[in-house]
């Protein structure tokens, strides 16, 4: 998992690159937001198009992600989902909780 | 009654992680020759991923002097996944609903909920002296693809 970080709008944007699963990807997930947080980051995109699988420790850092950013006041947002992802949080019922954009605009747009 | 085997893969692996790559390796190359789609292959190895995580982090507590044994077995219609461990075992009917409200922003509870969702059957063995034996069942397709388009959801935008 490579996760690379840049700033739009005042937004803090995660490109995320890999697998989300358990042992690598999940725990550079987790890092990678709370470094951000602790560097006073309230909005956070985390771009997902360059995801290649999930599995469920990584869905858990996903809502994990969400629970620290939404705690502290800010957005946490998911855009530009590979299928397959989205599917597996479809079928888990978290697209009725995890904020989903179609694409970077949409997303950056809806914490401005 | 089961039917014939045709071919049987076993592998013993330590509790790590990183383990789970050789055997999705292993999945990946032994679904090459069997009709099975690659979509429907890729969710197989979710649930297979799943399968062995719960061996090593919750079965075997993540001690690499425990072992997991996996036996991919390949039958006329199907193939049979077992993933076992020398963990205490659990109480499968005790995992709790990862669809209730109360759980949805839960960080756990989903593997099995996974890989019930993607393969066609799943059971539990436990033995006298401790250790779990899932095993996971998926049909071949007479077409040439999955018996079940059940794969993950994607297609159910």
């Amino acid at each position: 998992m490579k996760i690379d970080k840049r700033q739009r709008d005042g937004a803090t944007i995660l490109d995320l690159q890999g697998r989300i699963t358990i042992g690598e990807g999940d725990v550079a997930l987790r890092e990678a937001v709370l470094a951000a947080v602790g560097e006073g980051a309230t909005n956070i995109l985390l771009n997902m198009g360059r995801v290649r699988s999930i599995d469920s420790s990584g869905v858990g850092e996903l809502v994990a992600a969400y629970t620290t950013v939404t705690n502290r006041g800010g957005k946490l947002r998911l855009f530009s989902m590979p299928s397959r992802v989205l599917g597996v949080l479809q079928i888990t019922q978290l697209v009725t909780v995890l904020d989903i954009l179609e694409d970077e605009d949409e997303a950056v747009a809806s914490v401005a | 009654m089961p039917e014939p085997v045709q071919q049987t893969i076993r592998l013993s692996i330590d509790s790590r992680y990183e383990n789970i790559e050789l055997v999705q390796a292993v999945l990946d190359e032994t679904l090459e020759s069997l009709p099975i789609d690659e979509e429907t292959g890729y969710w197989m190895g979710i649930a297979l991923r799943e399968a062995l995580t719960n061996a090593i982090k919750h079965g075997n507590a993540l001690d690499p002097e425990k072992k997991v044994e996996v036996c991919l077995a390949v039958g006329e219609s199907g193939l049979d996944i077992t993933v076992e461990d020398q963990g205490s075992g659990f109480d499968p009917g005790a995992v709790a609903d990862p669809l209730a409200p109360d759980n949805l922003l839960k960080t756990e509870g989903r593997g099995i909920f996974y890989m019930r969702r993607f393969m066609d059957k799943i059971d539990y063995d436990f033995g006298a002296e401790g250790g779990t034996k899932v095993r996971l069942h998926k049909e071949f397709d007479a077409s040439g693809g999955s018996a079940e388009a059940n794969q993950g959801g994607a297609n159910e935008d």
